[in-house]
């Protein structure tokens, strides 16, 4: 080998090591987010929350409902209607976010900058290694500055894509978030005929949206307190409580 | 007038075929609140079939006594027509059928008098059994069942909707509902006495009602808009059915439930006032023609 040659080659692997130094850095940038955004949430491992929700989907007509939102790591949540019936819609138990952080088999992408509202945000993809995963891509907006998420759009298989816009107050050190607006898809509800034998009052109903195209529904949950890490009513989880 | 008013509920409350019409009543709700009891959650799910994905409900607390009452009332007030035609259409012909018409007009008391006596008999009846519906359907199902918030499942135009109305909203609209029923019965209490009035046995004037009312109600569920424009709205069978405006209630721009509202109180008042005027008419056509009638029997 040549001294020219050597050189040649040496100067080689400074350029190539020098244009994907930045990339490299970018996807440590990712993680790195990724897991601060974690270790805030690390800090919960339980806690109970109390709110309200309202449902804003076409065809039902309810009121807000108090609800209280219990959640002990890794994966349970219920949310629970404190008064009267509530319609909980299901994706909601989504608003785990600890749960997607803390995930170890995925695939983080850097997917660039961009903004919520005015606060400008990293956006980090997530993608299951697993092929049977019923989560298809989530999509993560997250403030650099105080590592909090801010967006989440998570599609799925079998329900959709759902969507948390969260803003932050007094739980912020936790990474859990005051106001939380979450959409979601939901199908078009039809009655069977002849069930109902309505009153025809002559009123008539808003002209119904395109027949098989997704609806969008919307939820909105404004927690007033959270209780963290203290202890949660026993069986607060198991299926026969009430949600 | 009130001793005449005396004697036909004492008549009324003698008559075996009286009871009938309670008995019917307790065994439809006794069916109805076993079935939902063993397994109400089918019924849910049917009525919320497509949207299950989407919602987490628990069906057990929706299916409450306020629910019940609702569903059973749906079901039973097509059916209580036939239990008042048992009453009001053996007002007259049963006593003609008795050979009693000819000595009762002999008495001292006008015709009319007598005709008036039997339609308000006729109408403590249905209150009466109206006041045995809701102890049956409701009082008992919120015992059975407990209380909470109601939800109403509706076809509104092309649209499906499901409304819920909170627990201290409900008693109300079941007062004001009963009431409305209440006028409605007796729109057919009307029509039984007013053939009655025709006939010389109670067989005629019961299955005639029955029959008319059957006829009446096809006709209004035919959606032909011919029918829909210039005969529906003239139908008492198109409103017998308007005790339910009390459970549509109004929502704001949000979709929320205005707490006390009603959703259409125009289309209630007019239905009342259709109501009202069938049984002004037919009461004014049983006078006018039982006045003039030969009493033969």
């Amino acid at each position: 080998m040549t001294p020219s040659f050597k050189y040649r080659k040496i100067v080689s692997i400074i350029v190539a090591g020098a244009m994907l130094l930045p990339i490299l850095l970018q996807a440590q940038t990712a993680e790195q987010l990724i897991e601060q955004a974690r270790q805030k949430l690390d800090q919960v491992n339980q806690y109970e929350a109390k709110g309200r929700m309202k449902t804003n989907v076409t065809f039902l007509k309810v009121p807000v409902a108090t609800v209280t939102i219990y959640f002990s790591k890794p994966n349970q949540m219920r949310i629970k209607s404190e008064k009267g019936v509530s319609f909980v819609p299901k994706g909601a138990v989504s608003i785990n976010l600890g749960q997607v952080l803390s995930a170890k088999d995925f695939t983080i992408l850097d997917a660039g900058d961009d903004k919520v509202g005015a606060t400008p945000v990293k956006v980090v993809k997530l993608l299951p290694n697993d092929d049977n995963s019923d989560l298809v891509l989530s999509t993560l907006y997250i403030d650099p500055a105080k590592s909090l998420v801010l967006r989440a759009r998570t599609t799925t298989r079998e329900n959709g894509t759902y969507e948390l816009d969260m803003s932050y107050g007094k739980y912020s050190e936790y990474g859990l978030p005051d106001k939380i607006f979450f959409s979601f898809n939901t199908k078009d509800y039809k009655l069977p005929k002849g069930v109902t034998f309505d009153f025809d009052d002559g009123s008539t109903a808003r002209q119904p949206a395109e027949k098989g195209k997704p609806k969008k529904g919307r939820a909105e949950i404004y927690i007033s307190s959270y209780k963290i890490n203290q202890p949660l009513p026993p069986g607060i989880f198991s299926s026969t409580g009430t949600r | 007038m009130w001793n005449l008013l005396q004697i036909e509920l004492y008549k009324i409350s003698k008559r075996p075929r009286t009871y009938i019409a309670f008995a019917a009543i307790s065994a439809i709700v006794f069916i109805f609140q076993f079935a939902f009891k063993a397994d109400g959650e089918s019924y849910m799910n049917l009525m919320m079939q497509s949207v299950q994905d989407s919602f987490e409900l628990n069906k057990t607390k929706a299916i409450n006594g306020y629910f019940m009452c609702y569903i059973i009332l749906n079901t039973l007030l097509v059916q209580v027509p036939v239990l008042v035609a048992l009453i009001a259409g053996d007002a007259i012909s049963g006593e003609a059928n008795m050979g009693t018409l000819r000595l009762l007009i002999t008495r001292p008391v006008s015709r009319t008098q007598l005709l008036m006596a039997k339609f308000i008999a006729s109408f403590v009846f249905t209150v009466v059994l109206l006041l045995w519906m809701a102890l049956m359907a409701l009082v008992l199902s919120m015992l059975i069942f407990g209380v909470d918030d109601m939800l109403i499942f509706r076809v509104k135009g092309e649209e499906s909707q499901i409304m819920q109305i909170t627990a201290d909203d409900v008693l109300w609209r079941y007062t004001a509902a009963f009431g409305y029923a209440a006028v409605a019965l007796t729109v057919i209490a009307s029509i039984a006495l007013f053939l009655s009035i025709y006939a010389e046995n109670s067989i005629g004037p019961i299955v005639a009602t029955v029959c008319i009312v059957i006829v009446c109600t096809v006709i209004s569920n035919i959606n032909v808009p011919v029918i829909d424009r210039n005969v529906k709205p003239w139908l008492f069978t198109s409103y017998l059915v308007g005790w339910k405006g009390f459970f549509y209630i109004a929502t704001n721009a949000d979709g929320e439930p205005i707490k006390g509202s009603l959703e259409n109180w125009p289309a209630i008042r007019n239905s009342l006032y259709i109501l009202f005027a069938h049984i002004g008419v037919l009461l004014g056509l049983s006078t006018y023609v039982f006045n003039r009638k030969d009493i033969l029997s």
